[in-house]
């Protein structure tokens, strides 16, 4: 009975997608959701590809999935994955849907599967990755994630045995998760950006999980990634089996070295964040065979998604889009960090605003005071202009930031934040917009164009 | 002046550690004194201004039992002669008589309070938060608006101490208006987050009549009085959803 409520959803799911393929609908997750309703336990029925990889975390994973399916494509390698649909169970029953052919036949035999971190109790007990890299485990949205303490917890009670755990080593609430399962660490050694007290609104690993003392970091990157030992009880982070180390960020390079050597390898970009990810999948390669030589090749020839960061160059004007997750305080910070550290002058268009939340209640802002707008406190950022439902939050955020109130502008309509630009030539414009406002991050960015090219006319 | 903040490195989720940022910009003068885990409380040997404790993990919650439980009766104390305590999000569910989940107590709290806090593993009750504070001597009484984000809610004499009465949202749970607790110059209330910069009215009232700030001076307080006015008008309007 189950097995036949199985096959009449996947097929009611294959139709939907012949369906939406017709009616031009993207509707990525759609297939899943229909295949679920039908048969609630679909994944487990589901004949899925002999290997699966999974990788999840707070931030990244996205970045890193998109690396790595990248560096398969470019091997020649047909590995299924879910870029394309949502990280959850419906998003990851359409991938599986379309691994299968009508008769359920899978039609890979790898998977590389970003798993949504809060969902691991709807897929873990259908779906056991055979290698899993958690990237980081940090604060996310307040109301689905609560704290990253939380999330580890919900992580190691649902983690399958035999699933082997590439756990970032430099995060000690990541990787401590499920400790009975069979491990590996990647981290980065200590560079010269590292610092030994947090600077931070958010550290959430400040007392040892051991006996409660306080943690001493012999480098810290941000929050609470970086190398920690407790001067009480001796618990410290811990070895690395992947290290990254001899950070180039002029000649964008980065060693990595393991048991067996050592090898150079192309940063993608120059934020730590993403050497992280550029680490973490060079540590998820090693673990599925791949040669140093081999992963250097492939990185070479790929890009992170644009979608995420991009820059232009338009009439002596840099014009960036920065992509910060929603109601997520650390990505903000993160790329509050890196902006400002940029040289040059700037202007800031602030618009993470959560326009999915606006249509049925409005945006829980806690987040606001959990991210470090203290780092758009810089000199050479002139003007940063706040937009949107939640533009007046904004704006009391940054005077208490210590932000004076001739740097900041208040545009109700984010479309017409561009004619609040000062344009002084030469500088970079960064937008800020999350993942709710994607499309209306871009007609603000065509919009500072024209305005930009309105202003040179006169 | 002095503030006390009990065991920052762990309580200090959802942005609340704000709650004192705010008071320091308003009162510049003000020492921020905190305490960890492994000091003992200021509070022992001298009476701050004001003792602070915001939201903390489920894990967080049991440390701080554990760190209070011999200095239990000075806590009853001091509450009872009226030192001045904000206890914001989950921070006060230490002091009721237990912490159940799923059915299951998970410890007892500190006995102070005669309250349950009840949560489930794996759920989050999230909402926004309509309320009003009121005093006899008010003309009207003060709206409240903000968040709850918590894994559950208190349960037994939920009506002893209200602080304030819900009128949109969840009180002290799904079945009652009242809404924190209020005894004395002790204040706790499950709103997370930065309640003191989200309603610079009670902030002021909470300077001036519990801190004893003579004229109080708010901090950006046309900012903090647009943003306030905007929530209050947004969050009391019908058509804005309540819950997440």
């Amino acid at each position: 009975m189950n097995k036949l409520r199985y096959l009449i959803a996947l097929w009611a799911a294959k139709l939907s997608v012949v369906a939406l393929k017709i009616t031009r609908h993207n509707g990525t997750n759609f297939p899943g959701v229909v295949a679920l309703k039908i048969c609630p336990d679909f994944l487990k029925y589901v004949q899925k590809p002999e290997t699966i990889i999974g990788v999840t975390g707070t931030n990244g994973k996205t970045t890193v999935c998109n690396l790595a399916i990248d560096m398969f494509k470019t091997d020649g390698r047909l590995v299924l994955d879910n870029n394309m649909g949502s990280n959850i169970n419906s998003g990851i029953s359409t991938s599986f849907i379309n691994g299968v052919n009508i008769f359920g036949k899978c039609k890979y035999d790898t998977a590389l599967i970003e798993i949504d971190e809060r969902s691991a109790p709807l897929l873990f007990p259908y779906m056991q990755p055979k290698v899993l890299l958690i990237n980081n485990l940090t604060r996310d949205s307040i109301m689905r994630n609560g704290h990253p303490e939380y999330i580890g917890k919900i992580l190691t009670e649902e983690m399958p045995p035999q699933t082997r755990l590439l756990l970032n080593g430099d995060d000690l609430i990541a990787s401590n998760i499920a400790p009975e399962n069979s491990r590996k660490y990647f981290g980065i050694e200590k560079m010269d950006t590292d610092v030994t007290e947090c600077i931070n609104l958010i550290n959430d690993m400040r007392i040892c999980p051991k006996c409660n003392g306080i943690l001493e970091y012999e480098y810290l990157r941000y929050h609470h990634i970086g190398k920690a030992v407790c001067p009480h009880c001796g618990f410290k982070s811990p070895e690395y089996d992947y290290a990254g180390f001899d950070v180039d960020t002029d000649k964008m390079t980065i060693k990595v070295k393991d048991k067996t050597g050592q090898y150079q390898f192309r940063l993608l970009n120059d934020s730590v964040f993403n050497i992280y990810n550029v680490v973490a999948v060079i540590a998820l390669f090693r673990e599925i065979g791949y040669s140093f030589e081999k992963i250097a090749e492939l990185l070479q020839q790929i890009e992170i998604v644009k979608s995420r960061f991009s820059e232009k160059e338009t009439s002596g004007y840099t014009i960036v889009r920065q992509m910060s997750k929603d109601k997520n305080a650390l990505g903000a910070s993160r790329a509050f960090d890196y902006v400002s550290g940029r040289p040059g002058d700037k202007e800031l268009i602030l618009m993470m605003n959560c326009l999915g939340d606006t249509k049925h209640w409005s945006e829980n802002i806690c987040w606001l005071y959990d991210a470090d707008f203290e780092f758009l406190n810089r000199e050479n950022i002139k003007n940063i202009i706040v937009t949107g439902p939640r533009a007046k939050d904004y704006y009391l955020r940054l005077k208490l930031a210590g932000i004076e109130d001739e740097k900041i502008s208040f545009v109700e309509k984010e479309l017409d934040a561009p004619k609040a630009l000062k344009l002084c030539r030469g500088e970079s414009i960064y937008v800020f917009y999350g993942t709710d406002s994607i499309v209306l991050g871009n007609n603000v960015v065509k919009n500072i164009e024209k305005e930009i090219a309105e202003r040179g006319e006169k | 002046m002095k503030i006390e903040v009990l065991f920052p490195e762990i309580c200090n989720l959802y942005g609340d550690l704000f709650n004192v940022k705010y008071l320091k910009e308003c009162l510049p003068e003000c020492q921020i004194v905190n305490t960890s885990l492994k000091d003992e409380p200021l509070f022992l040997t001298e009476k701050p201004d004001l003792i602070y404790m915001g939201t903390t993990t489920e894990s967080g919650q049991q440390l701080i039992i554990d760190k209070l439980l011999p200095y239990k009766e000075k806590v009853v104390d001091c509450i009872d002669s009226g030192y001045n305590f904000l206890f914001t999000g989950n921070a006060m569910e230490v002091l009721f008589n237990e912490i159940i989940e799923e059915d299951k107590k998970i410890c007892d709290g500190l006995g102070i309070f005669d309250l349950s806090a009840k949560r489930k593993a794996r759920k989050r009750f999230n909402s926004l938060y309509v309320g009003c504070f009121n005093e006899e001597n008010f003309n009207e009484p003060i709206k409240i608006v903000g968040f709850k984000s918590l894994f559950g809610f208190a349960y037994g004499k939920t009506d002893l101490y209200p602080l304030f009465i819900t009128e949109r949202g969840d009180g002290m749970n799904k079945e009652c208006k009242e809404e924190g607790i209020r005894k004395n110059n002790f204040f706790g209330t499950y709103i997370t987050g930065p309640l003191l910069v989200l309603n610079p009215v009670f902030t002021k009232w909470f300077m001036s009549e519990i801190m004893e700030v003579p004229n109080p001076v708010l901090a950006f307080e046309d900012a903090a009085m647009d943003a306030y006015n905007d929530r209050v008008k947004e969050y009391t309007d019908s058509n804005t959803g309540i819950y997440y």
